[in-house]
């Protein structure tokens, strides 16, 4: 299985900011997203991820094979850790959820209320749900905000093990995730070019 | 071959209600005046309203107006759903008002028919309410355009909002019925001559019907024409941020 | 969905799930309406079965923006259109849950408020009934309204701007089969026709609140 993008264009509020973006993500390997704020990995990422139609192009993977984590977690502070993730287990019907509890060290934590929970703790919480999902891609934007140096290498770790099960990953980010052997693709290249000031029904666009 | 879609073509469609708009104007006035100065003024009285009647001449039109402005938000909500043309979901956008204009006058109009007529500004009619309703309608589908910062989302929930209101609508027009028989003087207009006012009021009337409808297309063309150039003006000043 | 519903259902009746708030709101109004119209029996009698219709819809409307807004901001709502549950059925889910934990406690509390606008004792039967079959289109209705204004800031006031006129066919149908039920006639054609935009609604809307839904979370 292999995630192929092919000359992919997305809008964000209606105006394209990237255009032409093409690539492959094989089994086993993570690709990471680069570029200056506002050039539209987000955008990317939630298009890849099946949320928003594309522009022009294809994501040749189907939407069932991607799970996706953005800026927020997704965490209900009136549950407890470990139901947050069962109630995930049971939509994505998996039962992994020790396996996510582990790979985070969220194990102590299970029973407390995630309203208790640290920033970090809470993201790495929303990451753990990655695990839950058991899907083949795992599409992360900028997942290592408000983490630590430990907390880092800890997705490092759970990240590698996705990908030595067969797994991918495309992620945005801006620091070093100690992920050496993932490839890095600069987005700037791909900043849509305005269209013709004469086109008048594609200026709406 | 020339396709009624070409039009969709904001430029296209502007370029060619420009040609239209001075005559639509021009003729939706003379029949205005027309309608209105036939009907007040060189018409009898009725025997048993007097000259209260005369208010038909613009209480029908505008009532009318009100509820085929609605369809025209419909069919251009399916439009648009249906074949993503830009013009059309602006077009729907700027018969709102309008419409909710006609459905304002019918009620003030009818108001003032009311009193002298059934001695009340207003009672809970049939349909009285059903026009009270669709005002509702008017409001919160123009609410909600105003609401969107994007117009493709905006677009699409109004468009939405439009199909599943006109089904509301309708229901909500039996469920009135039901629930209220009312004081409200049968339809004053119908395919079938025989139940039609006499013809003295019908052909003012029909032109003064004449004056509205061409008074809503002008309108609408104007109104459409206006949203296009915002639009654009919108999409332009998003692409200057953005370099 | 089962999932779903439940933790909707937790979500919903723990600490800050505003359970019971539409409840409480519920036997404000009641209360307050003798203060306005006066504390004659026959003259509350003949109006109670419109109030706590009325009553039951305002308090169903109240907690209406909370049905995906909270999903919305903890972007719960974004795992969910990724997740293999279609969007039709989250929508349908949440709008069980919705009912579950607004409807049915205003249906049950219904019959101790009508003895408040000492309701005659041939309307308790026809008001409960007409309730438990016209909520459930409320909540479907509602859930409709509340995923068009699912991304905006200030959504709850534009919410009932939408929802309300939505709201008429289900209040005269749900309102008439209890004052007919009240006042002793047969009210089987209200019956049938809020029955209908029940199941009309439950049947159909779901797909109109998912495909809004989508829109909003591109």
């Amino acid at each position: 299985m292999e995630l192929v993008v092919t000359d992919l264009a997305v809008a964000r509020g209606g105006v394209p900011v990237l255009e032409g973006v093409s690539f492959t993500v094989a089994g086993g390997e993570a690709l990471v997203l680069r570029g200056p704020n506002g050039i539209g990995k987000t955008t990317l990422l939630r298009t890849v991820a099946g949320l928003q139609p594309p522009l022009a192009g294809r994501v040749g993977l189907d939407r069932e094979a991607m799970a996706y984590a953005g800026h927020s977690d997704g965490i209900k502070a009136t549950l407890s850790v470990r139901e947050n993730l069962t109630f995930w287990a049971d939509v994505f019907a998996t039962d992994r959820v020790p396996a996510a509890l582990a790979a985070f060290e969220l194990e102590g934590l299970a029973d407390r209320h995630a309203g208790n929970l640290s920033a970090g703790q809470k993201r790495r919480l929303g990451l753990a749900r990655m695990v839950v999902t058991g899907r083949p891609v795992w599409v992360l934007d900028e997942p290592t905000v408000s983490l630590d140096v430990d907390a880092v290498a800890m997705f490092a770790g759970a990240v590698r093990a996705h990908l030595a099960g067969g797994g991918m990953a495309l992620l945005a980010t801006h620091i070093e995730l100690g992920l050496e052997e993932a490839r890095v693709l600069n987005l700037a290249p791909f900043r849509a070019r305005a269209p013709e000031p004469d086109d008048f029904d594609g200026a709406f666009l | 071959m020339a396709s009624i879609w070409q039009y969709a073509n904001p430029r296209k469609f502007i370029d060619t209600t420009d040609r239209f708009l001075p005559w639509l104007s021009a003729l939706a006035l003379v029949s205005l005046v027309v309608g209105l100065v036939w009907g007040f003024f060189f018409t009898p009285e009725d025997y048993r309203q007097g000259s209260t009647v005369k208010i038909i001449y613009l209480h029908v039109p505008s009532a009318l107006m009100a509820i085929n402005a609605w369809l025209m938000m419909l069919v251009a909500s399916l439009v648009w759903i249906v074949r993503r043309h830009h013009v059309s979901a602006l077009a729907a956008r700027a018969a709102a008002p309008i419409g909710a204009t006609m459905t304002v006058i019918a009620l003030v109009t009818g108001a003032i028919w009311g009193q002298p007529m059934w001695g009340t500004w207003w009672a809970w009619d049939p349909r009285l309410t059903s026009f009270l309703i669709l005002f509702l309608f008017y409001l919160g589908y123009m609410a909600l355009w105003a609401a969107i910062e994007n117009d493709d989302t905006a677009a699409d929930l109004t468009s939405v909002l439009c199909l599943v209101g006109s089904v509301f609508a309708l229901l909500s027009r039996y469920a009135v019925n039901f629930w209220n028989q009312g004081l409200h003087q049968g339809a004053s207009l119908s395919l079938d001559k025989e139940e039609n006012v006499a013809d003295v009021f019908y052909h003012p009337l029909l032109v003064s019907i004449a004056g509205f409808i061409l008074l809503f297309v002008a309108l609408v063309f104007l109104r459409t024409q206006t949203e296009i150039r915002a639009r654009r003006m919108r999409a332009l000043l998003a692409r200057e941020r953005l370099q | 969905m089962i999932a779903l519903l439940i933790r909707d259902m937790k979500l919903g009746t723990r600490a800050g799930g505003g359970f019971g708030l539409g409840l409480a709101f519920f036997l404000i109004v009641v209360v307050l309406v003798p203060f306005g119209v006066g504390p004659e029996t026959g003259r509350l009698a003949l109006i109670a079965p419109g109030i706590l219709w009325l009553g039951a819809l305002l308090a169903c409307l109240l907690s209406l923006d909370r049905i995906f807004a909270l999903d919305w901001e903890d972007g719960s709502l974004d795992l969910l259109a990724t997740s293999p549950l279609p969007m039709e059925a989250a929508v349908s889910v949440k709008a069980l849950a919705h009912w579950l934990t607004t409807g049915l406690p205003l249906v049950l509390a219904a019959p101790v408020l009508g003895v408040l606008l000492s309701l005659p004792a041939a309307g308790y039967a026809p008001l409960i009934l007409s309730l438990a079959l016209g909520t459930p289109a409320l909540s479907v209705i509602g859930t409709f309204g509340a995923a068009l204004t699912v991304g905006l800031k200030r959504g709850g006031l534009l919410l009932s701007l939408l929802v309300l006129p939505l709201y008429v066919p289900t209040l005269i149908f749900g309102a008439e089969m209890a004052r007919r039920g009240a006042e002793g006639m047969g009210n089987t054609t209200p019956m049938l026709m809020l029955a209908g935009i029940t199941c009309g609604t439950i049947a159909l809307l779901p797909f109109a609140s998912a495909a809004v839904l989508r829109v909003n979370l591109r």
